[in-house]
């Protein structure tokens, strides 16, 4: 094994050890959507008519519809808690340590990114799992299909979050942050609604939520889940991924000195 | 030699923090990095562990370039930060293996080297305790087995003896004296403390971002102290 590959080992080794050891991470990722799934869609069903719209070739019902929206909300969460651990490790000083190993910084950051990223897509799956308990399952192989498609998303939330975290100085701005980050992504998006839903109440809206990698994400997730591949929208996933990523290495650029004395 | 630093000037905004700095060490060599709060000794080591790029100037490790050769150069160098840098929710074990991975030594070897390490400071006992679990005093001693984990040619230590009583900090700056006298690493202590420096060290003091003093310390204690408060005091514009 390679220096570089030993270090993405041990990276994502550590952050395994500190999820196990956090158990009310694991839970309120599952119980969050789960609320939504539960709650919410009984309570929407109703109200929201859905027409026929790709991959969907029936009727389905809400709860149906959100299950790939509720995949992408967990990505989305644990893609900002990387970045608030992130934020963390600088206050605690665990940051200086990895950014101080003898390997170059562009890859210390795409090992965080790749260790936030597995786990988020294990709490995709553990919902996943539970939403099949519930009686919103699929295929046996859309499991494995959706895989690449979680995955990238949560690579690519991570990546946001990671670009976002070399902009607050402190734990205490965290919050402020992540409210004009995850709720305008998660509801100008296509998770609970499809777009056409939009459309109907305003185009500004519609435009928005087009133009969200999130909603991409979403539909990635979503077409995978039906054993189907929606290129464009995959396409835009990996491009913001690497905007994101892109962004993120200059936000932790050693020229910027960001990691300042203090900080 | 083994660490070399050449007119480093770096900037904070408009204020200076370092102003041309600049010291060879040779192998073996125990420097003290003397100075006051804000003299510039973390901004400093902030250049050395490359969480920064200098403004001007440049900085070799083992013969190594820092700047073109930043991933030798850092393997050669193991730091104690001012600040802990301890993973708190791992055990003492987990954080060794961890920083072992980091620095791509895996397996067996890093086993090895982290029961090696951990015997070498007297705390094989501990290794399965958590880091958060530790006194303050066994956290640095730690800091520093960790440090030495991979067997650097240089050891940057940022105001280690923060925060710890007086019969561990005597224990931690005996070590490392220990640790350059018998084994050749050269040491670089940054501390505020005179009562650190022993008489045979290099001193450097260091003042508002300038090298005030660079020489053997020549004296310790009372009469060190003296002689860096006239020679900071001397200093203030």
């Amino acid at each position: 094994m390679t220096h570089a590959l030993c270090a993405l080992v041990a990276i994502c080794h550590r952050e395994f050890l500190r999820f196990l050891g956090q158990k009310g991470r694991l839970v309120s990722a599952l119980v969050r959507p789960l609320v939504w799934l539960l709650v919410f869609a009984a309570g929407f069903r109703a109200a929201l008519g859905l027409s026929i719209t790709p991959p969907y070739q029936t009727y389905i019902p809400y709860e149906t519809y959100i299950v790939p929206g509720l995949v992408g909300m967990v990505v989305l969460f644990n893609g900002m808690q990387t970045s608030l651990s992130l934020v963390a490790d600088r206050e605690v000083g665990t940051m200086r340590l990895l950014l101080s190993a003898p390997l170059p910084r562009w890859w210390l950051l795409l090992c965080k990114l790749t260790a936030g990223a597995l786990i988020g897509t294990l709490q995709a799956y553990a919902f996943l799992m539970i939403a099949a308990l519930f009686g919103i399952g699929f295929a046996p192989l859309a499991y494995l299909a959706a895989l690449p498609a979680i995955l990238a998303a949560a690579l690519m939330l991570g990546a946001l979050g990671l670009a976002l975290s070399s902009t607050i100085h402190q734990m205490e701005n965290f919050a402020g942050v992540m409210n004009f980050v995850i709720f305008p992504m998660f509801f100008l998006s296509t998770a609970l609604y499809p777009l056409w839903k939009m459309a109907e109440s305003a185009q500004i809206l519609h435009a928005l939520c087009a133009a969200n990698p999130f909603s991409h994400a979403i539909e990635t997730i979503r077409f995978a889940l039906y054993l189907q591949a929606n290129a464009g929208a995959g396409a835009v996933v990996l491009v913001s991924f690497v905007v994101f990523f892109a962004l993120a290495l200059w936000g932790y650029d050693p020229a910027r000195g960001l990691i300042r004395r203090k900080s | 030699m083994s660490l070399q630093i050449r007119d480093l000037t770096q900037n904070w905004g408009q204020k200076r923090a370092l102003d041309g700095v600049g010291f060879t060490l040779e192998a073996g060599e125990f420097c003290a990095l003397l100075g006051p709060n804000g003299a510039g000794k973390s901004t400093l080591f902030g250049l050395l562990t490359r969480l920064f790029t200098p403004k001007q100037g440049h900085i070799s490790i083992a013969g190594h370039d820092l700047s073109r050769a930043p991933d030798k150069a850092l393997a050669s160098l193991g730091v104690v930060f001012q600040q802990p840098t301890l993973d708190l929710d791992l055990t003492v074990w987990r954080n060794l293996l961890y920083f072992a991975g980091l620095h791509g030594i895996k397996g067996a070897a890093a086993r090895t080297a982290a029961r090696r390490a951990l015997e070498q400071l007297g705390m094989g006992e501990r290794a399965d305790e958590k880091a958060r679990d530790l006194n303050g005093g066994h956290r640095r001693r730690l800091e520093i087995a960790r440090a030495l984990l991979h067997r650097p040619r240089v050891l940057l230590l940022d105001e280690p003896t923060v925060g710890l009583d007086a019969a561990t900090r005597h224990a931690l700056v005996s070590h490392v004296h220990a640790l350059a006298r018998e084994r050749g690493i050269t040491v670089l202590w940054a501390t505020h403390l005179t009562d650190e420096v022993a008489a045979e060290d290099r001193l450097i003091v260091l003042h508002q971002g300038r090298i005030l003093r660079d020489g053997p310390a020549g004296m310790t204690g009372a009469q060190l102290s003296d002689a860096f408060l006239a020679l900071t005091r001397k200093a203030v514009p």
